[in-house]
């Protein structure tokens, strides 16, 4: 079990930049080789520490992206305004700086490429990463589980993954996903701008009777409205795994 | 041993990392345990949805190793003598709260009347929710069960209607939605615990994770 395997001493590791992407106004991938890095879970995250010339340092934690691979990972960081670590990694970091990390972390909120009950994946904002990963391992295991995935994001161009996930979710793949844009909304979408309500719910998720795993992650304020909202709709509460990003109010 | 893992890594080269951080202009925060920053909204943290418990179904239990149980309706409860408190949080997630204000009865008086030997104890929460602690570490003035904040009802996504409140462990030991403590000699793992956090969870030894 996963969370067996994590009672040993976790210690901080040399992890170097390999690559870059942009993939929204706001938003990057960084691809960072550790050695002897043996892979993780889908649904994982890293802890992530800076050190500054003085000494100084700051640790946030960031889901892990990419699908399970050995000796290295991808996380996806949105930029906090204001914020002291994630405006660097947005912006100022380049291939072949180095950072340190620590992980992989968390036995709970996880997901085994093997398993073939029913998946439910609903991301807010930047909550997309650790369910990206799952979507990518379950293509990669040859996609047993058949899945929802319902994002939610403020307008068309902040969603992150958008061509890949389109493949994805190619007919036959037996992954379905939806959108659900809260600000703006593309061209000629049959919705008004808003949240994730109890009716897009009805429609764009696994109705209760599938009896789904469901993986909701994303700031507190969406990932507690709707944790709320599937339990509404019938879903057993510990079906539902849950990770919160941020602090409580803000949502996406 | 960032700098010694940077040798090794470059070759013996005294290298930096993260070059071109500089942080955030920082100033002394005595109160902080090593590695947390101060936050001034109250962030939510948990491994499900929010349960909601009726006040009229709510119970808090104490199991002793003989099998005793001593319980407490809402009204119960309410009734024991309350203490306010202004306690700092410290999150594993590295935000810290400072002078946090809360009421709610110690847990001295709710284990007046319970005799064991035994050393620890396990906390069940509604929604399924377990966290291990001493059973020390919830005696002399340094625990309560929790039932207002600033002055309000406690919040369910808080771990209203009451919650444990162990300010001097790391948050996770404070379960919210607390049900009951189940006294054992043996110190089993909770819910984060067995999912690879520390066993006892001291911020200031930033005892996070299994093995620190
Ligand atoms: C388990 C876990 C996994 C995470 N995975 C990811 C991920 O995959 N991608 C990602 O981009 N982020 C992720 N986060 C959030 C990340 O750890 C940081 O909180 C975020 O990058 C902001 O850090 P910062 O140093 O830039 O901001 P800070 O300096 O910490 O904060 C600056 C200001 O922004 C507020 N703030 C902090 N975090 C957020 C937030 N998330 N949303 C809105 N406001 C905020 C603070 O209250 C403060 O006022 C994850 C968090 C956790 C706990």
């Amino acid at each position: 079990m996963a969370g067996t395997a994590l009672r040993r001493r976790l210690t901080w590791r040399p992890a170097q930049l390999s690559a870059v992407r942009q993939e929204t106004p706001t938003a990057r991938t960084l691809t960072l080789r550790v050695d002897g890095w043996a892979g993780h879970v889908p649904g994982q995250h890293v802890d992530v520490r800076l050190t500054a010339a003085d000494g100084y340092t700051a640790v946030r934690s960031y889901s892990i992206s990419s699908a399970p691979a050995e000796g290295e990972l991808e996380i996806t960081v949105d930029e906090v305004r204001g914020g002291e670590v994630s405006p660097y990694l947005v912006r100022e970091i380049a291939a072949g700086d180095l950072v340190e990390v620590r992980g992989p972390l968390g036995g709970w909120f996880v997901w085994q490429p093997q398993s073939t009950r029913p998946l439910q994946l609903v991301a807010g904002g930047s909550g997309i990463a650790p369910l990206m990963s799952m979507a990518r391992a379950r293509a990669a295991a040859g996609g047993g589980a058949p899945t929802r995935l319902l994002y939610s994001v403020r307008r068309p161009d902040a969603v992150v993954f958008a061509a890949e996930l389109a493949g994805l979710a190619a007919p036959g793949s037996g992954l379905e996903v939806s959108y659900a844009y809260t600000r703006a909304v593309p061209e000629g979408w049959p919705r008004p701008a808003g949240r994730v309500d109890a009716a897009l719910l009805a429609e764009a998720t696994w109705p209760a009777e599938r009896a789904p795993d469901c993986f909701v992650c994303g700031p507190t304020g969406f990932v507690e409205a709707t944790a709320d909202l599937l339990v509404a709709a019938g879903h057993s509460a510990s079906a539902i795994r849950t990770e919160r990003f941020g602090p409580t109010g803000s949502t996406s | 041993m960032a700098a010694q893992a940077t040798q090794a890594y470059r070759g013996g080269d005294v290298a930096q990392f993260s070059r071109g951080f500089s942080g955030r202009p920082r100033s002394e925060e005595p109160d902080l345990p090593p590695g947390q920053y101060r936050t001034h909204d109250f962030p939510v943290l948990s491994a499900g949805p929010t349960p909601r418990v009726p006040l009229d179904t709510w119970q808090f239990t104490i199991v002793t190793e003989a099998g005793e149980r001593h319980s407490w309706d809402w009204k119960a409860l309410q009734q024991l003598p309350s203490e306010s408190v202004t306690v700092d949080l410290h999150c594993v997630t590295r935000w810290s709260k400072l002078g946090t204000r809360w009421r709610g009865v110690s847990l001295d008086t709710l284990f007046e009347d319970v005799e064991t030997a035994s050393e620890y104890a396990y906390v069940r929460a509604y929604g399924g929710y377990t966290t291990n602690l001493p059973l020390e570490d919830l005696l002399d003035g340094q625990a309560w069960v929790a039932y207002e904040y600033d002055g309000d009802p406690l919040a369910p996504e808080h771990g209203g209607p009451a919650r444990l409140l162990v300010p001097h462990l790391y948050l996770w030991k404070s379960a919210k939605w607390v049900q009951g403590i189940v006294l054992t000699p043996q110190d089993e793992p909770g819910f984060w615990e067995t999912a690879g956090y520390h066993m006892y969870g001291d911020p200031w030894q930033e005892q996070r994770y299994a093995g620190d």
